[in-house]
């Protein structure tokens, strides 16, 4: 499933806008940030075979790509789900019981919290505070936000995106 | 500029937005359409009001009528009734609003949870739109930029910002006028101005508001601190989770830009000054400054040792200033107000104001503004609303990961940088999480562990080790095979890390942890001794059961993931504590409350 979600994004249409992305921030000081986060809007993901264009581009090891892409959750080397469920464990939406919801997300999907459904449709991530502390606890899918959630709510929230 | 008659300030803040108030602005122009009263009424999307709580919230000008919760079917009702045939709708407003006894409607700034508060730093949010320039410029906006470049020389500027006292409110509380002295007295070609935009602590959003509120003031104080020290270039380090802030930045600094207010020759006084945005990608550590300079500069985002300190080898080695989006949001209002006007706010080694993002077991959750030294209880009983549900208080706690917990007792202490450091806490970057008798100090400290460790960048062996060998202890004790002896353990580790580690972060992960067993040492010797959780919180340490108050109606065993209730109906039904995995979903089933854990 992944492989085939992989071969599809790397297609010669995404390489050519990296190399935009590359040609447009190279001369920039410090680019190397610049150029991962639009990377990842074009692929979805920074596969190794997307490091390896931007190592030799930037004339960067790709040995320190590859360490900069992992120190940072918002970089990820595999596409993410279509649906991607966002669970604030921030600590107002901690306080007010998050741990439970995140129990039951758990439960319903059959992954844990960074995991991917094996059907490729939902990963599970816990954020930091979404600021909106006044709707805790609160969860996001893709944009859409549910907010004062209740475990028992969440069987049916999961419904209409299956 | 054209003239209105009436101003429909809708808020346009995260939290607004996400209880929908986009579909209520939509459907707000509609009516206006409908109704022929373009000219006549405005509407603004403006930045964050501050009580999140009540969202959408809505206030209509002149008469500052506060509606709350609004949906977006209302829009007809205040159209047509309020601003149509200027009747409030009193059914709509914000439930303190109406005065029972008079039937007085109050204005905005009347109800108690802005009373109490001074609007400094969030000053324009919630007033202006924060997309177009000429209304921040309506606003005095710029007005300080325009003294300092023509009036005053870079050490006039410094010294005010001295004399004024304020303090970085990104967590440290140092000086900021000293800081800029440092940079200004290096010798270099080139210095760079940085704001920190990374908002690192987990329940906090003031930066994250002043930026989607009032984006103009922080290019605005960027430039003088760029004039101050002689920086003629700024970064903004953004964290890429707040969409909303980048996209306004930007609009901000585009329009900036086309009215010559950033860029060469500003004023015509020769000063030039550039601002480019950088985005953060999802690392705690880098809201600390030396781990954000190597993050922009493109590597991994881990601190550097201090000295040398920023202000002599920040930015690729050049001397930079590092400020926090709040510390920046006061410096054009010190400018034009005065240095005496800001120092005669607060207390006497803490001036001005301070936001919090108020949330947790609290009314009126929300982002607030108040002068230094206002007490916690005014800030929970007056401005906060009390507890909801009649439950009782426990602690708050505030400067998040890094912070510490405050007890009742401690309520009257005047907030400021001292008092909370003295209380075992800190200020921090402006959290406040109130607690209440249902959440157990042990698990919170271990949920501020979690996240360090998790956030831990792995440099330096106290912090990468430390930190997850404390975390194993405090998941030991919550689940309940805690052994006597765990306390004094915890506390000497606590205690090693903090002299040990490299950063911020390391030196300051143990004080939850410190804090909690300092104040809430029963809790923690309850979980080790007793195997219980007071709280009712830890699940290995909980068991549920069904009391005779049971009818029978099968609910519970329905709704068990697990299959492990049994029971015949109408007659009492039995949980398996073997199987059961202790999810609550039976306790919320019950239609009578005869499910009970302990
Ligand atoms: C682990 C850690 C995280 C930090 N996170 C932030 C942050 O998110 N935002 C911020 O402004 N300062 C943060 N700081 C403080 C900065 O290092 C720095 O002191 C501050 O940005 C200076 O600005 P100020 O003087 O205006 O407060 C953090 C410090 C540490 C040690
Ligand atoms: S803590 Fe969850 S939205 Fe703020």
């Amino acid at each position: 499933m992944e492989n085939q979600v992989m071969k599809e994004v790397l297609n010669e249409k995404n390489f050519a806008a990296l190399d935009q992305v590359i040609e447009a921030n190279k001369d920039r000081k410090g680019a190397l940030m610049p150029i991962l986060h639009e990377a990842q809007n074009i692929f979805g993901a920074l596969p190794i075979e997307v490091q390896t264009v931007i190592s030799e581009k930037l004339d960067i090891s790709l040995a320190e790509i590859y360490g900069v892409v992992t120190f940072y959750s918002q970089f990820s080397l595999v596409p993410k789900g279509e649906f991607v469920i966002g669970l604030c464990l921030g600590t107002a939406c901690y306080v007010k019981g998050a741990q439970n919801i995140l129990d039951r997300l758990e439960t319903e999907l059959g992954i844990k919290v960074g995991e991917t459904s094996k059907d490729g449709k939902f990963t599970l991530e816990a954020t930091r505070c979404l600021g909106c502390c006044g709707l805790a606890p609160v969860m996001v899918i893709n944009e859409k936000v549910y907010g004062r959630l209740e475990p028992g709510q969440i069987t049916g929230i999961l419904k209409q995106y299956k | 500029m054209e003239l209105y008659r009436s101003h429909v300030l809708i808020c346009g803040g995260t939290g607004c937005t996400s209880s929908g108030s986009d579909l209520v602005e939509e459907r707000f122009n509609e009516e206006i359409k409908k109704n022929g009263l373009e000219k006549e009424v405005k509407i603004i999307r403006t930045g964050c009001f501050g009580l999140c709580e009540v969202g959408p919230v809505v206030v209509v000008y002149p008469e500052g009528s506060f509606y709350a919760h609004v949906k977006p079917e209302d829009a007809k009702t205040i159209t047509e009734e309020h601003l149509l045939k200027g009747r409030i709708v009193r059914d709509l407003l914000y439930y303190e609003s109406l005065e029972e006894a008079s039937d007085q409607v109050k204005s905005i700034n009347e109800v108690d949870f802005y009373q109490k508060q001074m609007r400094v730093a969030l000053r324009n949010c919630g007033v202006i739109d924060p997309e177009n320039i000429e209304e921040y410029i309506a606003m005095d906006g710029y007005a300080a930029l325009g003294k300092v470049l023509t009036e005053m020389s870079p050490e006039d500027v410094i010294n005010h910002i001295k004399q004024s006292g304020l303090r970085g409110r990104g967590g440290g509380g140092f000086p900021t006028g000293v800081k800029w002295s440092f940079a200004a007295g290096a010798k270099n070609d080139q210095k760079y101005m940085i704001c920190n935009a990374d908002e690192g602590d987990p329940g906090a959003f003031m930066d994250r508001s002043v930026l989607e509120g009032d984006p103009h003031a922080i290019i605005e104080a960027m430039a003088i601190a760029g004039y101050a020290i002689g920086a003629s270039q700024g970064f903004v380090y953004i964290r890429a989770e707040y969409p909303i802030a980048v996209q306004r930045l930007e609009i901000a600094i585009a329009q900036a830009k086309e009215n010559g207010l950033l860029g060469k020759d500003i004023f015509g006084t020769g000063f030039d000054f550039d601002l480019e945005i950088r985005l953060g990608a999802g690392a705690f550590v880098c809201g600390e400054e030396t781990a954000l300079l190597q993050s922009i500069e493109g590597y991994r985002g881990m601190p550097r040792p201090k000295p040398p300190f920023p202000a002599n080898k920040g930015l690729w080695q050049k001397p930079t200033i590092i400020n926090n989006v709040e510390t920046l949001a006061n410096i054009p209002q010190i400018i034009l107000k005065g240095a005496e006007w800001f120092s005669s706010i607060g207390t006497e080694k803490s001036k001005g104001t301070k936001v919090f993002a108020l949330g947790g077991k609290i009314n009126n959750t929300g982002l607030i503004e108040i002068p230094m030294g206002t007490t916690l209880r005014e800030v929970i009983y007056d401005i906060g609303g009390g507890i909801p549900n009649g439950k009782k208080f426990k602690a708050v706690q505030t400067g998040g990961p890094s912070g510490g917990c405050i007890t009742y007792e401690h309520l009257d202490q005047p907030i400021d940088y001292d008092n909370l450091i003295a209380l075992g806490s800190m200020m921090g970057s402006g959290g406040m999480i109130v607690m209440d008798e249902d959440n157990c100090m042990v698990d919170i400290a271990r949920f501020f562990l979690d996240f360090t460790v998790d956030e831990s960048c792995g440099k330096c062996t106290p912090c990468r080790e430390g930190t997850k060998r404390m975390l194993e202890m405090l998941e030991k004790i919550t689940s309940g095979r805690g052994e006597e002896g765990d306390i004094e353990k915890l506390e000497k580790l606590a205690y090693t890390i903090k002299d040990s580690a490299l950063c911020g972060l390391g030196q300051t992960a143990p004080n939850p942890v410190i804090s909690t067993i300092r104040y809430f040492r029963d809790e923690y010797e309850a979980h080790i001794n007793d195997k219980k959780c007071p709280a009712g919180v830890c699940k290995n340490l909980l068991t549920y059961y069904i009391t005779d108050a049971c009818i029978g109606c099968t609910k519970c065993a329905r709704n068990c993931p697990v299959d492990c209730i049994s029971g015949e109906v109408k007659k009492l039904h039995v949980i398996d504590a073997e199987k059961c995995i202790k999810c609550g979903a039976c306790m919320e089933a019950c239609p009578v409350n005869a499910i009970i854990k302990k």
